[in-house]
């Protein structure tokens, strides 16, 4: 068996033993609960492990379905640890490195990590009626003028990095292409069986301009989930074993949250950008993955990258979101992100890309990150 | 022919509904003051306002008003109505201004037509009554630009 290095944080004690998620689509007839359940259940299936074993539950805050009525209802006989993080959709990877902490300390040993919505058929994250602060607090300088949904903040800082670095929308396109590219291997995805290309992205609608239709995230129901127990619990399956190498997050502060968190990720795993093999970025909106590409140190340029069809799963340069992503897979917040770093890690993926080490994942640009290394048994 | 254009404000867009922090900068643009928060112990501007000096902790603040004269740093067109509020109001800009005091201010600008806005653009502050007592520094294209 092949022991992988030992490293700082979590010194490869940690992994992830098991993902699931239950069908993708855009009217579930389910509730969110439901949804919650069945990607528990079918992740704890893939780790071979029992519910009554699970001992701790994390979930997103804008989850709504609480850890008490999860653990209830799969009959969880001691829930040693639970809890949530307080943003948006962002928080998958910070999810992660908490639940890691908790099991490198020895104070759970089984800790399932969901997601439950009805994104399309419920509350819709695309309309500002859900997300608006009604002009109070910090809304009151920007929703008065129009500034009224995620994706008008977000357009806003995109225009000017356009401006400054040169970026361009048909550069957004090629990468949206490469995304729909992986979906269309994907038989998960909504748009499995629904080709795009960099002319139909062009000439797409604007919603908010700078970005397209093809820029924007799905709406989606669905769930997701990720079983954590430590590495020894991890490799009794007998298959690769992917362990959590890094995990971090970074708040507000100065700068890109890309560029703070990098240096914490990549010093704590004690490797170098380039040994990293392939990637998934959250993206609400495609130019960001981009954004990110840059503000991680992956490559200095992330237009010329996609000019070269760099980011497809057989370029033999920088697979990056593999499944389809939020673009063209499903709008889960991350999970789905999560879900398929893990089995690039395992060599399962439908865009698999050739010999992963290194599995990298960015849950929020910036926000929260996760770096999986595999290990063969 | 931009001359003829003028942005017309949705009406079902909120009003602010400002933290007590920010209530000076509101109600000096009543009185037609564009003013800036101004920290009393190191000098730093803020904007939008705290209630503490994120360059030094200070929490003693008074205005300082500024011309009101900038540059368009960024802009986004909402073409597709993503907020009941913008139905019947596209395509809308909504745009970024950067002070020369180094701060930034999201606004509309009444005198540029969508199609028309682009980053660098120079823009002076006007005082919008936008009804029940609210009045919202809008800009307009600065004479001579």
């Amino acid at each position: 068996m092949t022991r992988a290095a030992s490293a700082g944080g979590f010194s490869n004690s940690v992994a992830i033993a098991g993902v699931g998620e239950t069908d993708y689509s855009r009217a579930s007839g389910r509730t969110e609960l439901m949804l919650a359940l069945q990607a528990i259940t079918s992740a704890l299936d893939d780790a071979g492990i029992e519910p009554r074993e699970v001992d701790g539950l994390m979930k997103w805050w804008v989850d709504t379905s609480t850890e008490a009525e999860v653990a209830a209802n799969l009959g969880i006989p001691d829930l040693a640890w639970w809890g949530e993080i307080n943003q948006a959709g962002n928080v998958g990877g910070a999810l992660v490195a908490h639940a890691a902490t908790a099991i490198h300390a020895g104070l759970a040993n089984v800790i399932v990590i969901y997601r439950g919505v009805n994104g399309r058929s419920g509350r819709r994250y695309g309309r500002g009626d859900v997300t608006g602060q009604r002009g109070r607090g910090g809304g009151a300088f920007t929703e008065p003028y129009g500034l009224l949904t995620p994706q008008h903040g977000l357009a806003m800082s995109a225009r000017r990095r356009m401006f400054e670095t040169g970026i361009t929308s048909r550069h957004f396109g090629m990468q949206a292409v490469a995304q729909r590219t992986h979906a269309n291997r994907n038989p998960r995805a909504t748009f499995y069986d629904r080709p795009l290309t960099l002319e139909e992205h062009q000439a797409s609608r604007l919603i908010v301009d700078p970005f397209h239709l093809f820029d924007c995230c799905l709406e989606t129901d669905g769930g997701g989930a990720l079983v954590l127990t430590s590495a020894d619990a991890a490799r009794e399956r007998g298959r690769p074993v992917p362990l959590i190498r890094a995990a971090a997050q970074a708040g507000p502060g100065a700068g890109p949250p890309a560029k703070r968190i990098a240096k914490r990720l990549f010093d704590m795993a004690g490797i170098d950008r380039g040994d990293v093999d392939v990637i998934q970025i959250y993206d609400h909106f495609g130019p960001f993955v981009l954004f990110a590409l840059e503000d991680y140190g992956f490559v200095p340029d992330a237009g010329r990258l996609v000019e070269e069809g760099g980011t497809a799963f057989d370029s033999g340069q920088l697979p990056v979101n593999t499944s389809g992503g939020h673009l063209s897979e499903a709008y889960m917040q991350g999970m789905n992100h999560l879900i398929e770093a893990v089995r690039q890690s395992r060599g399962e993926s439908t865009a698999q890309a050739p010999d992963v080490t290194f599995s990298f994942c960015d849950t929020g640009i910036g926000t929260g990150a996760v770096l999986l290394e595999r290990e063969d048994p | 022919m931009s001359d003829a254009w003028r942005f017309e404000r949705p009406p079902g867009l909120p009003i602010p509904q400002p933290t007590e922090e920010a209530e000076p900068f509101f109600e000096a643009l009543k009185e037609g003051r564009l003013v800036i928060q101004h920290c009393l112990s190191c000098g730093a501007l803020a904007h939008p306002p705290g209630a503490m000096c994120r360059a030094c902790g200070g929490t003693d603040f008074d205005w300082q008003q500024v011309s009101g004269e900038g540059e368009v740093y960024s802009y986004v067109v909402t073409h597709q109505a993503v907020h009941p509020a913008l139905q019947g109001y596209t395509p809308m800009a909504t745009v970024e201004v950067a002070l020369p005091e180094g701060l930034r201010l999201t606004t509309n600008l009444i005198d540029v037509p969508p199609d028309e806005v682009e980053i660098g653009l120079a823009v002076e502050v006007v005082f919008e009554d936008v009804g029940d007592g609210v009045v919202l520094p809008l800009f307009r294209r600065r004479a001579g630009h």
